[in-house]
């Protein structure tokens, strides 16, 4: 079976034991984002120190690969510049939609290369993303809530 | 592996069934045999509807009700041939079954009479007579359940939203009834005076559940309200017949009952049908056309503007004949009576097998009452997506998510489950195949 290459040991791992887990207080931004075909969801903040992210904190619900997905992004995006983890997010997409035919990069991606796998299937991909996709719009609103600070 | 407790004799030949169906003999995800449990979805195709689309473009290929030369003779004469052979089929007349696209724009069709009729006659322009049975006004009611498909939910609120009327809805027990009786959420709460239109499905695609449409037709037309059925999940799978149901229209799609995609009807009792102004405008439809205004067709022709899509209806046709002609194994139930006999049985040893699994809680009625074959089900400890995805990787192919009910599992407090459902190309061992499955799916999530 190809299921061991999808549900990698990392990626059960997270599922079974989420990091960074809870909605956390101060955030500068919220979000909430929904796979309609499924009903997954997932509900994440972003807090910003400056052009740092400092703290990314999340809750939802849904399958092993979009729980677990969640729980890569917290630990591969906080505490990191925004510049780098924009370059993260974009490598995790370009991963994701190759259709298994894009080589991932440990050096950039860390433990998010465990999902690999699941860009051969082509109904997973958006769990995968949810939070991702969660967490580029979060960082948006964010910068812009930051910029409109600044100008004011 | 023990499949005593299925009623032999109520099952059809599935594997000579099976020989009319080509997709049925490849092989997924690395050399499974495929086990299809996704009819719910879409049933596949046998050979006899694919060779009827084929036969129509190489013999007899124009658009119909146009132009008069042989072929859009023929042509016209294989599509309201098929009209006849699916109204025979409901217990109706031709004139009275409208094709569409699918049964939500079958739905539509019926929603956006309301919201036209109620349009035209805020501007005092020209109605069909009779169309005050479609004109709302503010603060009239449309009545759903909360088990229907988003098909026949969303179009209502659309309604709602254009004419300023209130949905309510009836609610569903805990084993996947609807609550009829409940004083505060049941028939006689909810269908009142204000009762314009009830809509309801006549067989949950998610719980399997067959509702009690005589009932409540019976209550919504006391009250003066028109009744709509969403028969998705009714007409493939059971015996079904328009007049007796008591209900104002019907609805539902070709391609769930072994038709081609692009092919719904809609049935409506004709006087309602005279009444309604029409839902899509352009070719077809029209009696006389002037630049400034035209005036349209009696039905059914009324509703099927532009040139129809004569093949798929043909295949729907060629499909009915199949369902028609098919025999139970020992030859004493036919047709659509072989089928309901073959899905009950199925549905029954399902229910079984899948409550002896521990850790399976299935979502609907556990027995095989008032109940047709779509069986959902949880799996603790192991997401829908995740279950879906084992039973794939072994060739069971099953629907996982909300089934486009996504109020009714609120209602369940699950945000997905997965569903399996029958039709006449499964056998037994497909059950035999889906319960081991799960039973693998939990080893690999080590749920047990």
């Amino acid at each position: 079976m190809d299921l061991e290459s999808l549900y990698q040991e990392i990626i059960l791992d997270h599922y079974k034991n989420p990091r960074g887990r809870g909605l956390r207080d101060p955030f500068d931004a919220e979000v909430h984002h929904v796979n309609p075909t499924c009903g997954d969801e997932i509900t994440l903040r972003v807090r910003l120190d400056g052009d740092r992210v400092a703290d990314v904190s999340y809750d939802g619900q849904g399958c092993s690969i979009s729980q677990a997905s969640a729980s890569v992004l917290f630990e591969q995006l906080t505490d990191h510049g925004v510049t780098d983890d924009l370059e993260t997010a974009d490598a995790f997409l370009a991963l994701m939609q190759g259709r298994g035919q894009v080589e991932p990069d440990e050096d950039v991606l860390g433990d998010a290369v465990a999902f690999a796998g699941v860009a051969k299937y082509p109904a997973r991909v958006k769990c995968a993303l949810l939070s991702w996709m969660a967490w580029k719009d979060a960082v948006a609103q964010a910068a812009a809530g930051q910029a409109h600070e600044e100008n004011s | 592996m023990t499949t005593s407790s299925v009623h032999r004799s109520d099952l059809l030949d599935v594997e000579a069934v099976s020989k009319d169906f080509p997709i049925l003999a490849r092989t997924v995800r690395g050399g499974n045999k495929l086990v299809y449990l996704d009819s719910g979805a879409t049933s596949q195709k046998p050979n006899q509807v694919l060779d009827a689309e084929r036969g129509f473009y190489t013999r007899c290929n124009a658009a119909v009700h146009r132009g008069a030369h042989l072929l859009a003779e023929e042509a016209t004469d294989a599509y309201e041939g098929a009209r006849l052979t699916i109204a025979n089929f409901l217990g109706a007349t031709p004139r009275e079954l409208v094709f569409t696209k699918n049964a939500t724009e079958a739905i539509n069709l019926v929603s956006y009479a309301f919201s036209n009729a109620t349009a035209k006659s805020g501007h005092g322009r020209s109605l069909p007579d009779g169309a005050e049975r479609f004109i709302l006004a503010p603060g009239d009611e449309i009545v759903v359940t909360q088990m229907e498909h988003h098909a026949n939910l969303v179009p209502w609120q659309e309604v709602c939203d254009k004419t300023g009327a209130v949905l309510r809805w009836l609610t569903v027990d805990d084993e996947g009834r609807l609550d009829l009786d409940d004083p505060e959420h049941g028939l006689n709460a909810v269908i009142t005076e204000r009762t314009r239109v009830v809509a309801l499905t006549h067989q949950s695609n998610v719980l399997g559940t067959i509702t009690p449409v005589e009932r409540i037709a019976a209550t919504a037309h006391a009250v003066g309200a028109l009744v709509v059925l969403d028969s998705c999940q009714s007409v493939p799978h059971m015996p079904v017949d328009v007049q007796s149901l008591g209900v104002d229209f019907v609805a539902f799609s070709g391609h769930k009952m072994l038709g081609p995609s692009g092919i719904g009807v809609l049935w409506g009792r004709y006087e309602l049908l005279e009444s309604m102004p029409p839902f899509l405008s352009g070719g077809s439809m029209i009696e006389t056309v002037h630049i400034d205004s035209s005036t349209f067709a009696a039905p059914p022709q009324r509703f099927e503007a532009g040139v129809p899509m004569a093949a798929q209806a043909i295949g729907l046709g060629a499909a009915v004949d199949y369902l028609n002609a098919l025999r139970s194994q020992d030859g004493s139930l036919h047709g659509m009576d072989a089928v309901v006999a073959h899905e009950h049985a199925l549905t029954s040893y399902a229910l079984e097998r899948l409550s002896d699994i521990n850790g399976v809680r299935i979502v609907g009625p556990t027995q095989a009452v008032q109940r047709g074959s779509a069986v959902s089900f949880v799996v603790d400890g192991i997401h829908a997506h995740d279950v879906g995805q084992v039973l794939d990787e072994m060739g069971v192919e099953v629907r996982v998510g909300h089934h486009c009910a996504w109020p009714l599992h609120r209602r369940f407090g699950v945000a997905a489950t997965t569903r399996a459902t029958f039709y006449i190309y499964n056998g037994p061992d497909d059950v035999d195949s889906l319960a081991e499955a799960i039973v693998a799916a939990q080893k690999f999530f080590k749920v047990v």
